[in-house]
């Protein structure tokens, strides 16, 4: 008999404490084949950030680093210098990267910082009880706009590849979104090129990865995939913003 | 090599280089720019990372990500840096992670000045930031006490698995004076099976402070809290001279120690009997160490540049068996032996207010 799918390698056999129909869960395990496919799994350190993704150093079956709110960068940073030889890569929300770790994303993809970030974008702070994000979306009702995020009160979302795409130092930089296969598929094949990059010392790659949060959203699970291809997309165009392989023609 | 002439910011950084510095990560600050100057020109060429991180917030996380890795790391900062530090120092102190934090204090509160204080103690000494976990602090109170004790100080960070803070001062880190480094120093080799180095044929590594079963919790902060109680049963060290019949002991760390030895020194010329304590550890603080030479004919004076931080400490050692005074300048002014053999007469001739 074939097996022709299982759990990877890179994933650890615990339960994982997502909500049900939150894409954390998808996009681990897309980390984690990547992690398995370049078979680099015992040269990988990741660094957990806070927020949903808290408890991440418990799933990844690698070395993990819990780092303090929007610091993984830094952390990873600090890692990757001592042991520029492996893989080190981070994996946080948007609170965390695009709010109060504003200064550490900037600051690794200007330095070119030879790291792999996974940013998963659900547009909302969902372990705290859904707040308002600095990705939420103009009219979007959380805990902290409840009649709706307003321009005139809370300004505009923050598209973070693009924000970043205006700097030299990154070498990859995709949008990719999880609400449907082939979607799903697509971001897998933009995380593993984003350890790539690291692999061949090309310098920060991110990926951005758009993800719902029906709990918080207040929507079911398969409304949620429909609200973010229907709202997030247009707001957080998809495609790649970043590829420094594509001039040598790989 | 033979003595030098350096800075003790100069000698802080040449004796870390020495003691294995792997990597060290900082920001700009006066006074301590002479460190990351002295890493940025040194270090990478001799085998180490220096990075200048984009804030102070960014350097002691980058600290936490190295030290987690295994490797001899450490940052500086002043003051106001040390404040944005503290974040990083918490979750340091809670993950277990071995590093060198270096403050050289300036004054405060707020922006302050850029002259030599001492305000930083209780920052130091108490946690500083949030939760309970403690530093080990090393005041060195010369240039050759800033090298010695930074090489001391990262033996005990990698022994307690615990951060470690120097204290110095602006005085300290700009002054320059004879100092000699050790021929023979070879950097101690520590085994950290705990690093996340890429967990290739073992079992994977976490470095975590995330601790939510609060029963689990508190098992695990006992288990630090044992630590800290170790440290003070293993690590005091403290200087005292002229103690033994003094009816007055000055009590000071760093700068002000040396300020309080020339007080001594005038006193005794007078025929004063008046004696030194310079602890050396501020934690472990050499709580018993005072409380042996209290007793009620004997005062006690803190010697500071603080507006009476340490006395709390000394007031606590000597828990009520002898007076204690406090001899004190503030907002970047050091204090004068003269002003401190004031305070001695005051004492001696009962006009002194504990």
């Amino acid at each position: 008999m074939k097996t022709v799918f299982e759990r990877p390698q890179a994933l650890t056999e615990v339960p994982m404490h997502y909500c049900p129909g939150c894409t954390h869960g998808i996009i681990h395990r897309l980390v984690g084949e990547a992690i398995d496919s370049l078979g680099i799994l015992g040269d990988t350190i990741g660094v957990a950030s806070v927020g949903c993704s808290v408890f991440a150093y418990d799933y990844f079956n690698c070395d993990m680093q819990q780092a303090a709110h929007g610091r993984a960068p830094a952390v990873a940073t600090g890692i990757k210098r001592v042991l520029p030889e492996k893989m080190v890569f981070t994996y946080q929300g948007d609170g965390d990267l695009a709010s109060i770790g504003m200064a550490e994303i900037v600051h690794a993809a200007a330095r070119g910082e030879n790291i792999t970030v996974v940013f998963v974008n659900n547009a909302i702070y969902g372990m705290t009880s859904g707040q308002m994000a600095p990705t939420s979306l103009i009219g979007q009702k959380t805990a902290t706009s409840p009649r709706g995020r307003t321009v005139e009160e809370m300004g505009y979302p923050i598209k973070m590849c693009e924000l970043l795409a205006t700097l030299e130092g990154p070498s990859y930089l995709a949008r990719v979104s999880s609400h449907d296969a082939r979607h799903v598929l697509q971001a897998g094949k933009a995380i593993k090129k984003a350890f790539e990059m690291q692999q061949h010392n090309k310098g920060f790659a991110m990926v951005e990865v758009l993800s719902t949060c029906n709990v918080n959203w207040g929507l079911s699970p398969v409304n949620a995939l429909k609200w973010l291809e229907e709202n997030m997309i247009p707001q957080y165009p998809l495609g790649v913003f970043r590829d420094v392989t594509a001039k040598e023609g790989n | 090599m033979a003595r030098v002439l350096m800075k003790g910011n100069e000698a802080l950084s040449e004796a870390a280089i020495r003691a294995g510095l792997q990597a060290f990560y900082g920001y700009p600050i006066t006074p301590q720019n002479e460190v990351p100057g002295y890493m940025a020109e040194h270090l990478p060429l001799r085998g180490g990372v220096y990075l200048q991180a984009e804030s102070e917030v960014a350097a002691i996380n980058m600290v936490y990500g190295a030290a987690g890795a295994g490797a001899r790391v450490m940052t500086s900062s002043s003051s106001p840096g040390i404040s944005l530090k503290q974040e990083g120092i918490s979750y340091i102190a809670a993950a277990q992670l071995p590093c060198v934090i270096v403050n050289v204090v300036r004054s405060g509160p707020g922006l302050g000045g850029i002259q030599p204080s001492q305000g930083d103690y209780f920052q130091a000494v108490k946690g500083g930031g949030h939760g309970d976990y403690r530093l080990i602090v090393l005041a060195p109170g010369n240039v050759q006490e800033m090298a010695d004790l930074t090489t001391l100080a990262f033996d005990l960070a990698d022994k307690w698995r615990n951060p470690v803070m120097i204290l110095s001062d602006g005085i300290l880190g700009q002054m320059m004076e004879p100092v000699e480094f050790a021929e023979d120093q070879k950097p101690a080799k520590v085994e950290k099976p705990w690093a996340t180095t890429g967990a290739q044929g073992r079992k994977p590594n976490v470095v975590n402070t995330l601790d939510i079963i609060a029963e689990q919790a508190e098992k695990n902060l006992g288990r630090l809290l044992e630590k800290y109680e170790r440290i003070k049963e293993e690590e005091v060290r403290w200087q005292e001279a002229n103690a033994e019949d003094a009816d007055v002991i000055l009590v000071g760390y760093g700068t002000s120690a040396r300020v309080a030895r020339s007080a001594m020194e005038l006193a005794r010329k007078e025929g004063l009997k008046v004696g030194l304590f310079r602890p050396i550890t501020l934690f472990p603080f050499p709580e018993k160490q005072l409380q042996a030479l209290a007793k009620p004919d004997r005062s006690f004076v803190t010697v500071e540049m603080s507006a009476g931080q340490l006395i709390e400490d000394v007031r606590l050692a000597v828990n009520g068996m002898s007076p204690v005074y406090l001899s004190n300048r503030l907002g970047g002014m050091v204090p004068t032996p003269e002003d401190v053999l004031s305070k001695i007469r005051d004492i001696l001739e009962g006009r002194g207010k504990a």
